[in-house]
């Protein structure tokens, strides 16, 4: 009989730190999904007119929004510079012989997360 | 056939999260702006019915809303399974349903736009 190294299915993150973040990493989808269907909510409200569309900017002002929407932003920051992070590892680049360093890739898509959060401030009219 | 699948699969997952790397941050910032009133202009009714007017303006919010649901509910799925849920048939069915039915709302409120 084969040896099964003994790992818990329900515990198995808490073994190790790094799978304790992996773990964290893949619950920040929960909030990606529930912002995607806030943004839902807002784009059915400007489609229904301007009065739903008001309703749709009171209702992100109530205290329990403002809070969520706090930890949405700080989560969402957390998930870009993960997903980045990895991006070199999931898709490596190879020039030749040498594949191309993971700084490089993570670097380029840094600029490029800069450039396009400046051109969504630009067209929400933030400035 | 499974293998197109996984493949089709895959690559909306991956879309999913890197669209949302990109976007997310800065939109969720956005709502927060818009949440405190300050600047005053930030997403103004006449400003968001602009961008979502034009057919450009239709398309990335549905990829971006559509994508980011997929990605969401694949990843949740696997999470689960790893926190030792075990009911992956409903666990699937919820969160591939809520991603369906948000994709077909977001392509109809669009078209009205």
């Amino acid at each position: 009989m084969a040896y099964v190294r003994p790992v818990s299915k329900t515990r198995w993150y808490r073994a190790k730190r790094s799978y304790t973040v992996h773990m964290l990493q893949e619950l920040t989808s929960l909030f990606v999904g529930i912002f995607a269907l806030i943004l839902l909510w807002g784009i059915g409200s400007i489609a229904a007119g301007p009065a739903a569309y008001q309703a749709f900017l009171d209702g992100l002002t109530s205290p329990l929004m403002l809070l969520w929407m706090w930890i949405t932003t700080i989560v969402m920051f957390y998930h870009a510079i993960a997903w980045f992070s990895v991006t070199p590892k999931a898709m490596p680049v190879q020039r030749g012989e040498e594949f191309v360093p993971g700084s490089i890739i993570a670097g380029a898509h840094y600029v490029v997360w800069i450039a396009l959060s400046l051109l969504v401030l630009l067209l929400a009219g933030v400035f | 056939m499974a293998k197109i699948n996984k493949a089709l699969f895959w690559s909306l997952f991956a879309a999913g999260g890197t669209l949302t790397a990109f976007v997310f941050p800065v939109l969720a910032l956005i709502v927060l702006f818009a949440a405190y009133g300050s600047p005053a202009d930030v997403m103004g009714y006449e400003q968001m019915h602009g961008l979502l007017s034009n057919w450009l303006g239709k398309l990335v919010a549905f990829g971006t809303v559509a994508l980011a649901l997929w990605h969401a509910a694949h990843r949740m799925r696997t999470a689960l399974h790893g926190l030792g849920i075990r009911a992956d048939g409903v666990v699937a069915a919820v969160g591939y349903g809520v991603a369906l039915l948000g994709t077909v709302l977001s392509a109809y409120y669009l078209v009205q736009i």
